[in-house]
């Protein structure tokens, strides 16, 4: 029976075309991991395998320096925005419709909606007047705007984990005379773990691959690893920003890997 | 039942107090400077930049008229009007061509056993979460002069010179296509998943032909997630800023760039504020549509 359906699925050519989707998907990226293996300068023609780009990028003190703060941003970022989204989760879900439940759905979840070009213009006009006004040019405004836009991202994990959870467990905690407190950080909490390390992973990824809205909250000499990138593109492009590129994917496939691993354990 | 009346109340208002932080934030770092954009966009230009703070509907008079500096007259503006079409033309053939690639590949994910599913779409997502910026790196590695495609090109003698595409109009199509591929192919997939194959053996048994079978009873069945791919490609191809700037060159501008334009060396922060309100609005009616189409979606699943 399920064979019969499945000849029946079949559409001429639809195969093929997937296929070369996927090879087309993935060629790209395969090149410029392999190029950034390359003992030569051309991107083109294979000199030799190499790590001497990744030596130049790690003694490159602007590649050091955008590192570092890349990863200051995403992880003080993704940890503010884990804390409000878990908070908002808590709040929002498990119970009946409420009055500006929808309100509370639209607000959150805005980043995702508003093109990040739009966002990233009214960021620069409010971020500008308020530098004028404080003085204050450091790392802040890029963390409150990465936490912001992470928010949704966070969210969503936490609220689908706690959207599954058995309420039970919770009504038995309080029926053995726990506290509220109690309850939720000896019940709840450790539920819904792994749904807050999930969104704070997908959080800590989306903050390191933002190039727009860093690129316009930036002040001089706060270039992140992508507006470093960004940048170099300007001129010749070399396989120094492949290298750059290809630590950037490991970690992003390293990371999602988890979150996918992670995930899935909960529906089991 | 006021003791439950009272229940419900403490319980909305714990639900916005818990939220309240993620609203202040959201408030402050995203919606809020939505605000202040549309009261810059009916603002004067300041000589350097910023704005003067007096009421001006010069902003948006000019997304589509120019004043003539010698009359005073005002006429269309060619070149905005070039650039809006661009944004427009690209955008939609990007969602043309995410569409002819992306279906099939939908098709085919959703038609392998369940347990291989899970695999293919994970290939799927793996691009969707890696970084923008690297992936158009990536394509730029393969269209440009001296890149993979060029080189392989002349070494098959097909082509002499290098085929110039980067820097064209088509190297933004192709590099947009490439970027926005899988938020084409998972909704595709999701509708495409819930469709019942019992009414594909009901077509064939009524003598349909594969072609009718798709144009008559795939296509009407999952068109709502038709629509919401689309418009999940053509919503962030509109707003497309990075795969412009790096595989168009200053030339070939979309919106995104001519409002960047505005804030940097164009000096005109209230035409970049009204340029941005624009785009917004035109991004809030796809959405709703999205919303529509998806609640269709839900509607025929249950």
């Amino acid at each position: 029976m399920a064979n019969r359906a499945f000849e029946v699925a079949r559409l001429p050519g639809f195969r093929t075309i997937a296929l070369t989707a996927f090879v087309l998907l993935y060629l790209p990226i395969i090149t410029l991991v392999i190029y950034s293996f390359n003992a030569g300068q051309s991107v083109a023609v294979w000199e030799g395998f190499s790590l001497d780009w990744y030596a130049k990028a790690w003694e490159n003190e602007a590649v050091k320096g955008a590192t570092y703060r890349s990863l200051i941003i995403a992880a003080t970022a993704s940890a503010i925005a884990t804390t409000v989204a878990t908070m908002a989760a808590l709040g929002t879900t498990r119970r009946k419709a409420f009055k500006g439940q929808t309100a509370i759905y639209v607000m959150i979840n805005q980043p995702l909606m508003v093109p990040e070009i739009v966002t990233a213009v009214a960021l620069l006009i409010f971020f500008a007047s308020i530098k004028v006004a404080t003085g204050y040019t450091g790392l802040w405004y890029l963390i409150i705007a990465h936490a912001a836009f992470c928010v949704p991202f966070a969210y969503l994990p936490i609220r689908a984990r706690l959207e599954g959870m058995d309420l039970t467990l919770e009504t038995a905690a309080g029926d053995l005379y726990a506290s509220h407190w109690q309850t939720f950080r000896y019940v709840t909490l450790p539920l819904m773990l792994p749904g807050i390390i999930a969104g704070a992973m997908l959080a800590f990824v989306i903050s390191l691959d933002d190039v727009v809205i860093t690129e316009f909250v930036k002040s001089g000499g706060q270039d992140t690893l992508p507006t470093y990138m960004l940048g170099q593109m300007r001129r010749a492009i070399t396989p120094e920003v492949n290298a750059i590129s290809t630590v950037l994917l490991a970690l992003t496939v390293a990371l999602l890997t988890a979150f996918f691993l992670l995930t899935r354990k909960n529906d089991k | 039942m006021s003791a439950e009346t009272d229940a419900e109340t403490r319980k909305t208002r714990n639900a916005w107090l818990l939220s309240t932080p993620a609203l202040v934030l959201l408030l402050f770092a995203a919606s809020g400077p939505l605000l202040i954009v549309l009261t810059y966009s009916f603002l004067a230009p300041g000589e350097y930049g910023n704005v003067v703070w007096d009421f001006d509907l010069r902003g948006w008079i000019s997304i589509l008229y120019t004043k003539d500096i010698f009359d005073g007259t005002y006429h269309l503006a060619d070149a905005h009007l070039s650039i809006f079409w661009r944004s427009v033309k690209l955008s939609l053939m990007t969602t043309a061509v995410t569409f002819a690639i992306g279906f099939p590949t939908a098709w085919f994910i959703a038609t392998r056993p369940p347990a291989q599913r899970a695999f293919w779409l994970f290939l799927i997502t793996i691009p969707f979460w890696t970084n923008l910026l690297i992936r158009t790196v990536a394509i730029n590695e393969v269209i440009r002069n001296e890149g993979l495609l060029n080189t392989f090109l002349i070494w098959l003698g097909v082509i002499a010179e290098p085929i110039r595409i980067i820097y064209t109009d088509t190297a933004v199509l192709i590099g947009m296509a490439y970027v926005y591929l899988p938020l084409m192919v998972l909704p595709l997939y999701a509708a495409i998943d819930r469709f019942d194959m019992r009414l594909l053996e009901a077509g064939y048994d009524l003598y349909a032909s594969r072609g009718q079978v798709l144009r008559r009873v795939i296509l009407p069945i999952v068109k709502p997630g038709i629509v919401a791919g689309s418009i999940l490609v053509f919503v962030p191809s509109l707003g497309a800023y990075v795969t412009p700037r790096v595989l168009g060159g200053g030339k070939n501008m979309m919106i995104g760039n001519f409002i960047e334009l505005q804030f940097g060396q164009g000096r005109n922060w209230p035409l970049g504020a009204a340029l941005s309100m624009t785009l917004l609005c035109v991004v809030m009616v796809a959405l709703l549509i999205y919303v529509r189409a998806a609640n269709k979606g839900d509607n025929q699943n249950g």
